[in-house]
């Protein structure tokens, strides 16, 4: 079996496009979203209120014990049939925005945790109201600590996007089902698309050291 | 002198008054009625076992516990009556009154010494930054940290922490400062270096309330000690009296078992 390079040539950049006008932005709003809501979650988790505590355990429990799909075609293709049309953007957004929030927020509650009391207790001493004592001392140190599990997250949801594509949405492998079905090519295109999603995560497994050294400078080593 | 002159008090105004303190967790009682009375300027010691109870009256006292029954008076306020729920004005207002130097620091790894110091006063008090760091700069120099204002604590050892901890509370300016077991986390020979600058503060004239176990510090600097044990105060006293001449068995019993460990 020969490799068609020029049909290679030819349809990276189509591949390519659709992940810059698709599998990307899709991503980056969607975690984007997911985070502020997981943030929510996590704290509705470690609240002191137990209606709280129950409603963000059960939405983490909804999240990850549906599929995925199972999410975005209850939002797309249910909803309008009780009278709630959502665009394929949109509706794509949505879901992957609740499903980061639902995984998210447990790294989130457990990268809280992970911060010794004593911390809100100087943050109290000083006399920082809980807020500040979250956002100025807890949120920071705990950002460091979920860097590596968040980052499974974010590379995972690049990879989810490919579901968008069942939904209508054009990204980056909607377009190489595209160009497959043309061209018969199944095996070159699709391997195609797989090594961009490769290379997009190669370059955020990147990104990731560089975050995590920046967040470890004060550390000891 | 006639009879209805008033009498000068002989001693100052009390800076803090606590009644009947009462904590329990689960079934566990932690505090069973303590009372305590600190004047302006003075040193109270806490000595006693661990989970007598001690440092759950620093806690208290600086809200991050609260008591279910008992009184905490401060001159100025806040009064508050732990039988009834203490809403967070009354929470921050406590806080307001002390700042507290804990036994494992508890510095803020993210940030450099300096703003381990000025954060409070700029972001809590309003304190303008120029000020805040001027004042930081100096409390910083004169317990010989200056030259560590940018380290991050993961540079500095233990002693070093905990002076910088000591900083944190006193550029806060409170009325009082609380001191949790502040040399227990430190090796034997970093300890002076703690206790010379708390020294320095007590001479200086601040308020102070220590729970330790470092007795010969109580000694020199207290003027008054108190025995927890199991809740209650046991004993108090001044401390030549405590240390020496102990009325109660318990304290006798817990003064021989620390000073002689291996009797």
């Amino acid at each position: 079996m020969s490799v068609d390079w020029e049909l290679f040539a030819s349809s990276f950049w189509p591949i390519l496009q659709g992940a810059i006008i698709g599998t990307i932005p899709l991503t980056l709003l969607s975690f984007t979203f997911g985070l502020f809501l997981a943030l929510g979650i996590a704290l509705m988790r470690l609240s002191h209120s137990r209606v709280l505590r129950s409603i963000g355990w059960f939405y983490v429990s909804v999240i990850r014990g549906t599929p995925l799909l199972v999410q975005l075609f209850f939002i797309f293709y249910a909803l309008p049939n009780l009278g709630l049309l959502v665009d394929p953007w949109p509706s794509a957004v949505l879901a992957f925005s609740l499903n980061v929030g639902g995984y998210a927020a447990e790294v989130i509650r457990a990268a809280i945790l992970s911060v010794p009391r004593g911390q809100w207790e100087a943050g109290y001493t000083i006399g920082y109201s809980d807020t500040q004592t979250l956002w100025r001392v807890i949120l920071p140190q705990a950002g460091r600590v979920s860097v590596p599990p968040l980052s499974n997250t974010f590379i995972s949801l690049v990879k989810d996007t490919s579901l968008a594509s069942v939904v209508l949405v054009t990204e980056l492998f909607r377009v190489a089902r595209q160009i497959a079905t043309f061209t018969s090519e199944f095996v070159l295109i699709y391997l195609e698309a797989a090594l961009i999603y490769w290379l997009i995560c190669l370059a955020l497994g990147g990104l990731q050291g560089v975050l995590e050294k920046r967040l470890s400078r004060y550390v000891a080593h | 002198m006639s009879p209805t002159e008033p009498t000068l008090p002989a001693e100052p105004a009390p800076l803090l008054e606590v009644r009947g303190l009462r904590k329990s967790f689960g079934d566990h009682h932690v505090l069973r009625s303590i009372d305590l009375t600190v004047r302006r300027g003075e040193v109270v010691t806490i000595i006693g076992p661990s989970g007598s109870g001690k440092t759950t009256v620093l806690r208290a006292l600086n809200g991050l516990e609260t008591p279910d029954g008992g009184e905490i008076l401060f001159d100025g306020g806040p009064d508050i009556d732990f039988q009834y729920p203490v809403g967070s004005t009354h929470r921050y207002a406590l806080r307001n009154r002390s700042a507290m130097v804990f036994q494992t620091y508890n510095l803020f790894p993210n940030k450099t010494v300096l703003q381990n110091v000025t954060e409070g006063p700029i972001r809590v008090k309003g304190t303008p930054k120029d000020v805040a760091v001027a004042e930081a700069e100096a409390l910083l120099d004169r317990v010989g940290l200056l030259e560590k204002r940018d380290a991050y604590p993961f540079q500095l050892s233990g002693g070093q922490s905990q002076r910088v901890g000591i900083v944190r509370a006193l550029a806060l300016k409170p009325d009082l400062l609380l001191f949790d077991e502040p040399t227990s986390a430190l090796d034997p020979e970093l300890v002076g270096e703690v206790l010379q600058v708390m020294g320095e503060l007590a001479a200086e004239g601040w308020t102070m309330i220590v729970v330790t176990h470092e007795l010969s510090f109580a000694r020199q600097v207290s003027d008054e000690v108190l025995f927890i044990d199991g809740g209650v105060v046991v004993e108090r006293g001044a401390p030549a009296q405590i240390f020496t001449a102990p009325t109660q068995p318990r304290t006798a019993q817990f003064l021989d078992r620390l000073l002689r460990p291996f009797h």
